[in-house]
């Protein structure tokens, strides 16, 4: 039956949004047991690791499409359905990259060099931070719809995003520190696994990157 | 008099069928707002529904029933030959029932008053003549249906502002809506019982003066105002579903005045709705006991009862499955956005009650939905339903109108 009143109600964005995210995080929060059991040379657990965080990417994925689908543009919502949809794929970016370089390191058999190895598991792990101060300020979005985006639950996630933006800046620091002490040992490389290794860095700082832009587009919302 | 026996019965017959359809569909949308938003079980909500319906209906419908009886139709022309209103109330009542019927059944969304008008229109305009219909009184029933839900839009606007400003915006909210809502319990309590007193209860014989309509009104609405004040205070914000503005329990403060706005929703669709069953009830008996159309006498109260209890037999055998279906799929509609939609809504349905104009009371809520989500309450509104509107109006009308001029004529030639 045509109810008219059950009609008005497009399907929320939100809760899936939130959804969406914490699949993100989950994600590239594999990357640590990934790392930890590349770098002691355990690929079968490596492998395991993978597949997990392969089966996450793809359930960003689908959950992606499935709001995007019930989102259409006849909607008529707080803020624009432009940025909800941006906010969207940033996050779901933050799985992507997790993929990316898991499936790299996997692919080339790479080994991260003992001189590095413990700096570069630091490095993951403020990634895998920034990722998680990235849910943590999207797990706001429904309160903040409902205080309609101003007074103090728009403070509270300003902060949030604030120290996201410290951990960022964090990794940051830290990735650079990373390339530096590389650079130091690159000369007893293989000039091929050398390159790969700055490759494996950027894209791992990139999880950070992705993170803050999750922020920069919340702090969009915030300014509607 | 065996004629006028017939004309009753399925006068009787016709309006108790049309009073369990409004119950089993309409009633719904007045309810599940309250449902979906949890402040009521389904249970409850039809225990409030049956009995705020029920009172709705007898004690303020009088103003509408008189309207659809003998508003729309001049009676003058009809003084020589009254069996011409009987048989086209008849025809009204089973148009416009048959209408929702089919309506229903292919899923499009109608709205009751709008087919029962339609007919009445259709009947008179067709079957007696154009001068018969009042087009004046039709023009301020037609304007009022795009009125309605603009006002209850707007009013719903302005209480959601309110809400966000004094309580959903603050550090503290949960200490706010605890400050706070008792006074809009007390408002949504006084509003809805002033306009009942005030242009409602004459219709029963009461007749109170302004000053005493007003200690009344007060005086009731601060009795509900403290029972509720005193719910509010015991609820404790649960650690567990909690984010640090404690917005979950806000909620549950919000549910405590939705089951007093939802009183409020189901009274007022009683008070304007029932008059779309027993109006055309109404005017038959007036003319089978008279034998005449001018006579002025009253409403008797137990055709109000009859659509009260046909109301309430509906929302019982069907109308609870509609609720669950509709409250399901509007949850966005949280206590703090739905009683803001509801007290709107309950507050202009009810002037228009007191005032005899028969409106859409969906209409009219789905026009305070749309206000709160102006005011950036939910979450995603689908323009979409606009448009429905538009058609529905479009079509059902002309609906009602063919219908009962259908009816009509069969019932010109067949009845005695």
């Amino acid at each position: 039956m045509a109810n008219m009143l059950a009609n008005i109600f497009g399907s929320s964005p939100v809760i899936p949004l939130e959804k969406h995210i914490d699949i993100a995080y989950r994600c590239a929060k594999q990357l640590r047991g990934f790392f930890a059991a590349s770098i002691g040379g355990d690929w079968d657990t490596a492998i395991t690791v993978r597949n997990e965080i392969e089966r996450l990417e793809h359930e960003a994925d689908d959950l992606k499409k499935e709001i995007r689908l019930h989102l259409p543009k006849s909607l008529f919502m707080p803020v624009p359905r432009e940025d909800l949809l941006e906010l969207l794929v940033v996050q779901d970016k933050i799985a992507n990259r997790t993929k990316d370089v898991s499936g790299i390191v996997l692919g080339r058999k790479m080994q991260i060099p003992a001189a590095i190895a413990e700096q570069f598991l630091d490095f993951v792990d403020r990634n895998v931070d920034a990722a998680k101060q990235a849910r943590k300020s999207v797990r706001e979005l429904d309160e903040l719809f409902t205080s309609g985006f101003r007074g103090a639950e728009v403070d509270l996630v300003s902060a949030l995003i604030e120290e996201l933006d410290q951990i960022e800046t964090d990794t940051d620091d830290k990735q650079a520190l990373l390339r530096a002490a590389l650079f130091d040992i690159e000369a007893s490389l293989n000039p091929v696994d050398a390159v790969f290794m700055y490759q494996v860095i950027e894209l791992t700082g990139e999880i950070a990157d992705m993170a803050e832009r999750v922020g920069r587009r919340l702090e969009l919302l915030l300014s509607h | 008099m065996e004629a006028e026996i017939v004309y009753i019965a399925l006068a009787a017959l016709f309006g108790i069928f049309m009073a369990w359809g409004i119950g089993a569909n309409d009633v719904a949308n007045a309810m599940a707002t309250s449902v979906g938003s949890r402040a009521l079980t389904i249970k409850q909500a039809i225990l409030v529904a049956a009995v705020f319906e029920f009172l709705g209906a007898v004690l303020a419908g009088g103003e509408v029933t008189s309207t659809i009886r003998k508003g729309i139709v001049d009676a003058e022309l009809l003084t020589g030959s009254p069996e011409l209103l009987v048989y086209g109330m008849l025809a009204s009542l089973l148009a416009a029932a048959t209408w929702l019927l089919v309506a229903s059944r292919m899923g499009w969304p109608v709205s009751t008053t709008h087919s029962i008008v339609g007919a009445i229109v259709g009947f008179a305009a067709v079957g007696i003549g154009v001068d018969a219909v009042q087009w004046g009184k039709v023009g301020t029933i037609v304007m009022s249906w795009v009125v309605s839900p603009v006002t209850a839009g707007f009013i719903a606007f302005l209480i959601y502002l309110s809400v966000q400003r004094l309580i959903l915006q603050q550090d503290d909210p949960l200490t706010r809506a605890k400050r706070y809502v008792p006074v809009y319990i007390f408002l949504a309590a006084f509003t809805i019982t002033l306009v009942t007193i005030l242009k409602g209860l004459t219709h029963v014989g009461l007749n109170l003066g302004l000053r005493d309509s007003y200690i009344l009104a007060v005086g009731i609405a601060l009795g509900i105002a403290l029972v509720g004040a005193v719910a509010i205070r015991r609820i404790q914000p649960d650690r567990k579903a909690e984010k640090s503005q404690h917005f979950y329990t806000v909620e549950r403060v919000f549910g405590v005045l939705m089951i007093v706005t939802a009183c409020g929703m189901a009274f007022a669709h009683g008070s304007n709705d029932v008059a779309n069953a027993i109006g055309p009830l109404a005017a038959v008996i007036g003319i089978a006991q008279t034998g005449t159309i001018a006579a002025t006498s009253a409403l008797p109260t137990w055709v109000l009862v009859l659509g009260g209890g046909g109301i309430v037999i509906g929302l019982a055998t069907y109308g609870r499955h509609v609720i669950a279906t509709v409250g399901e799929k509007i949850t966005q509609l949280t206590p703090s956005r739905g009683f803001a939609a509801e007290l709107a809504a309950a507050t202009t349905i009810v002037i228009a009650s007191g005032t005899g104009i028969p409106i859409s009371t969906t209409h009219t809520l789905v026009g305070a939905v749309l206000g709160v989500g102006m005011a950036r309450g939910i979450e995603a509104i689908d323009l979409r339903v606009v448009g429905r509107i538009l058609v529905s109006w479009v079509v059902t009308i002309p609906a009602g109108a063919f219908l009962s001029i259908v009816f009509f004529f069969i019932f010109k030639n067949v009845l005695p």
